[in-house]
């Protein structure tokens, strides 16, 4: 039996509350940034098989603009930002002030694609930072990476450091919604954590539960 | 006469095998491999999704034999022999193996895709089984599927099209 299975419904709800910091801090910046209000969902804690996490979003091959992270430090494991192409699409254009940005048609559009990288930079940032202060942990993040391609082989990338050691993953995950948004975009913004294994010990002492279990 | 082809869907640390007219597919590769195995001449072809190039690491007892190449390959020859391929004719077709993202400082962790690849290459040569095709590497995710009577690979990526290996 794996690990991960034996955690209890209190030791998910701290992992929401993770999600909830977190995130909450980045809806805030995001929201400063395009000048509008952002919703943010109650953060999705589940124990998932690799398989469902490939599922996650409406399928491994839905594509999707992410900015991924790897998370050195106190609690190492992998921080993706990831957001519908449509979403990302009005992100960029509202931040270079330029209708005519489509990552379709100009792939190779380096500032919009730079602006979507420090776009995510800035909300994983302010993530982990809000992350760091409550816990008192220290994380530092990688330089972010920017995939634009299917959704299971950006995540995979995701499940690699955990999978030499588990067949399932705790996902955190934080839905973000524009407040205009259209109700039947298959794609919203997500945060996901990702923690590696023995993250998990240290996560949880640090919010003040057992580690036993 | 309608013959209905079903796609056998096999997901991600899995593997599985087909017959004619049936074709087999596995979705959203990154720096995961999809290896195709296959008879032609009995039209049966199994397909592994490969996660990582080793074993040894890995939990003592009962772990997921198709995730690593070490333990999928022998596993993927042994239920195709079973299912009526014959061990001598084998061949082998693979794509995948991308780094999905670009990073300055390279660890092992960022370089898995490669190392898979070469973990299969040399499985694949301790058995004797020809690598006859292949489109690994690169920075695109990719979807396969193979069809066992043509025992053509097609492969679909998001930003650089379809290809038939």
């Amino acid at each position: 039996m794996d690990y991960i299975n034996r955690f209890t419904t209190e030791h998910l709800d701290v992992l929401k509350e993770v999600g909830n910091i977190g995130a909450s801090h980045s809806a805030t910046a995001l929201s400063k940034l395009l000048n509008k209000k952002i919703e943010m969902t109650v953060p999705d804690v589940k124990v998932v098989s690799f398989n469902e996490l490939m599922e996650w979003v409406g399928g491994p091959e839905v594509v999707i603009a992410s900015v991924f992270f790897r998370i050195d430090g106190d609690i190492p494991g992998s921080l993706f930002f990831i957001l519908g192409i449509d979403q990302a699409e009005r992100f960029i254009k509202q931040l270079i002030d330029d209708d005519l940005f489509s990552f379709r048609h100009s792939s190779n559009d380096e500032l919009g694609l730079s602006a979507f990288q420090e776009l995510g930079n800035i909300l994983t940032g302010s993530y982990l930072t809000s992350l760091s202060d409550f816990t008192k942990l220290n994380l530092f993040p990688s330089v972010p990476a920017l995939s634009i391609d299917m959704f299971g082989a950006v995540i995979s990338h995701g499940l690699v450091e955990l999978s030499h050691v588990s067949d399932y993953a705790i996902i955190i995950d934080t839905a973000i919604r524009e407040e205009d948004q259209l109700e039947n975009e298959s794609v919203k913004g997500h945060f996901f954590l990702l923690p590696d294994l023995d993250s998990f010990k240290k996560l949880f002492t640090a919010l003040g539960m057992s580690d036993e279990y | 006469m309608n013959i209905e082809t079903n796609v056998i869907k096999v997901g991600i640390a899995d593997l599985n095998i087909v017959k004619s007219p049936n074709h087999i597919r596995t979705s959203g590769l990154g720096s995961c491999v999809g290896l195709i195995i296959f008879d032609k001449h009995n039209e049966i072809a199994g397909l592994a999704h490969i996660m990582l190039p080793d074993s040894s690491l890995a939990n003592k007892g009962s772990f997921n034999q198709a995730k690593y190449a070490d333990t999928a390959i022998p596993l993927l020859i042994h239920r195709l022999t079973m299912a009526g391929a014959r061990s001598r004719a084998l061949l082998a077709k693979m794509a995948g193996g991308a780094q999905m993202f670009q990073f300055q400082n390279t660890n092992d962790m960022m370089r898995i895709g490669p190392r898979n690849i070469e973990a299969i290459k040399k499985q694949l040569h301790e058995y004797n089984i020809p690598l006859i095709s292949e489109d690994v590497g690169g920075n695109s995710g990719r979807t396969i599927e193979f069809d066992p009577v043509s025992c053509e690979l097609t492969i679909r990526t998001v930003n650089k099209g379809t290809k038939v290996i």
